[in-house]
């Protein structure tokens, strides 16, 4: 327990760290994820800029990024992190690599629920001449954005889940904090510290985006 | 008439290209189709028919494959989108499922289309105000969607489409999702629509009472063809085609089937004959008259009388019994005026 009292300002430096990946992840990954995701969901046949070949190349390159591990694509994918942020490690290149993977599992989350729009409001939009990136716009995210919130609440649990592992490529947060003081020095009560923290985390994104969806839903 | 109408098909056909291994499919075969101004037109058939189809080619929801579209003077096959946007704010559209915007107030989605107008925010609100009145809903301009019953969600998808001023109306199963009494009071505020506003309206429904209750002139559509059009009390009362008339039969039930006359024979040994009424040809007091006049014993067994806007028709099945030489000679002078139809054996 001493051990844990001495290394509380590490905890506190850590676990801001964690929400530092996580939320730049969020905004960049979640930017990207968006983008990739409107493209699937709008590309697809019978919908509104239904192009076969666009939409196959974007289905392609999803399923080809989204199932690969985490810590393996950190890895193949740190000479990209390092030509964009200037290095391949630290908490910049995290975020780098972390916004990359976690665009394609968000495309799918997006374009998921934005396929919940019934095609009768769009048509119904499109019979009073609306165009095609209003609908997109004022229709078709607006009517999605109850379950969007929940995806993306999905999606921040994700993030602080694929973060832990940062410590690989030097890194912090509290994944690193867990493994560096409570694993390799045999301390399970810092361990527990860190799991403590991350449920309460979890917990609180999770409560604000029920809340958040639950007042769209509700209007 | 030298007006061609307010909407005109010429030799039109869609065709669905073939889903995997199936064939191409068309869902609207060489049509032709003259809408005037200021008609409630309706077109009806089985589902599958073509209906919705027609409504969508002419609001160019769906790009024909061939012929011409004429609407409000405008053409509609073979122009850019960019054009067709601007028509389609001239024909308001409104649905079986109503569709509308549930992330939207009631105020706001009538709003929509004087967005897509570019209409100044105060004209806007004016005209937004002045259509929930008109649909008697406005109380529930700040409500949404979610809040509101069936029949209002009608209604405010009615105010919606009409919210641009169009002069076109499509309504496509517009009250099939209603009950009986909502439905009334929709095709009453449709009436009002045309009376008042002078939309013309095309109703597409597979429901002979819409019909009955609202359009002037009706289309029976089959595989993608129309098969009989007119008058709607002509279309109903005498169709003259075969497809027509078996449409018309599974929606006025006062003819009996194979499978009721299968029934009826056994229960009556007399002869069966069925009758056909409609107004300005045969009465039925004269029909009774004559039979009882003959002395003959006649049972009503199966029928009924329809109303067509205060014009009526039907059919009226009766069992006879008496000596062949007395019910001849009557059926022979009622047949004078009206259809007869002896069916006491099959065939």
């Amino acid at each position: 327990m001493d051990e844990l009292v001495g290394l509380l300002p590490e905890l506190w430096t850590s676990t801001y760290e964690t929400l530092y990946i996580v939320s730049l992840s969020l905004i960049f990954g979640g930017a990207a994820g968006l983008v990739l995701g409107l493209g699937l969901y709008t590309t697809r046949s019978g919908s509104l800029l239904a192009n076969k070949p666009v939409f196959g190349a974007l289905n392609v390159l999803v399923n080809i990024f989204r199932p690969i591990p985490f810590i393996i694509f950190l890895a193949a994918a740190q000479p990209l992190a390092r030509a964009v942020t200037g290095s391949g490690i630290g908490n910049n290149a995290i975020i780098f690599t972390l916004s990359l993977a976690a665009a394609f599992g968000i495309s799918r989350i997006v374009e998921q629920n934005l396929l919940t729009v019934q095609p009768g409001v769009i048509e119904a939009a499109r019979s009073v001449g609306a165009g095609r990136l209003r609908i997109i716009l004022t229709i078709v995210i607006p009517e999605a954005l109850g379950p969007l919130i929940l995806g993306y609440t999905f999606i921040v649990v994700a993030l602080v889940d694929m973060s832990a592992v940062a410590g690989y490529v030097g890194g912090g947060g509290l994944g690193n904090f867990a493994i560096q003081y409570g694993y390799r020095q045999f301390n399970p009560i810092v361990t527990w510290a860190a799991v403590v923290v991350i449920i309460i985390m979890v917990q609180a994104v999770q409560f604000l985006g029920n809340w958040l969806a639950r007042r769209t839903l509700r209007r | 008439m030298t007006d061609s109408g307010i909407i005109s098909l010429r030799n039109v056909s869609k065709v669905y290209p073939a889903a995997r291994s199936g064939r191409a499919v068309a869902a609207v075969d060489n049509l032709n189709l003259d809408i005037a101004t200021g008609e409630i037109f309706g077109i009806i058939g089985y589902s599958g028919a073509g209906k919705s189809t027609v409504a969508r080619l002419i609001n160019a929801l769906e790009p024909a494959s061939s012929g011409e579209i004429v609407v409000d003077g405008r053409q509609v096959t073979g122009v850019s989108e960019r054009q067709l946007r601007k028509l389609r704010l001239d024909v308001g559209m409104i649905f079986q499922q109503f569709n509308l915007f549930n992330s939207k107030t009631v105020r706001n989605n009538v709003a929509f289309p004087l967005r897509v107008a570019g209409t100044n925010r105060a004209d806007a609100e004016r005209r937004v105000e002045e259509m929930l009145r008109f649909v008697g809903l406005g109380d529930k301009a700040g409500a949404f969607p979610e809040q509101l019953s069936g029949g209002q969600k009608q209604r405010v998808g009615i105010a919606r489409a009409l919210a641009s001023s169009p002069r076109i109306l499509l309504a496509d199963e517009a009250t099939s999702a209603l009950d009986p009494e909502t439905t009334y009071e929709v095709l009453e505020l449709l009436q009002r629509v045309n009376a008042e506003l002078g939309v013309t309206i095309v109703t597409i429904t597979h429901e002979m009472d819409v019909i009955k209750a609202l359009a002037t002139k009706v289309a029976v559509m089959e595989q993608g063809c129309i098969v009989e059009q007119g008058d709607v009390f002509d279309v109903f009362s005498r169709p003259r085609q075969a497809s027509s008339q078996r449409f018309v039969s599974t929606v006025i039930r006062d003819i009996p089937s194979d499978k009721d006359l299968e029934l009826l024979r056994r229960r009556h040994p007399g002869r069966l004959v069925t009758v056909s009424f409609r107004e300005g040809e045969a009465s039925q007091n004269e029909v009774f008259v004559q039979l009882a006049n003959a002395g003959i014993n006649f049972e009503l067994i199966y029928g009924g009388i329809n109303d067509i806007r205060g014009r009526t028709f039907g059919h009226l099945t009766l069992a006879l019994e008496g000596p062949a030489e007395s019910i001849d000679p009557v059926l022979a002078r009622i047949a004078q005026y009206s259809d007869v139809k002896e069916v006491t054996t099959r065939g």
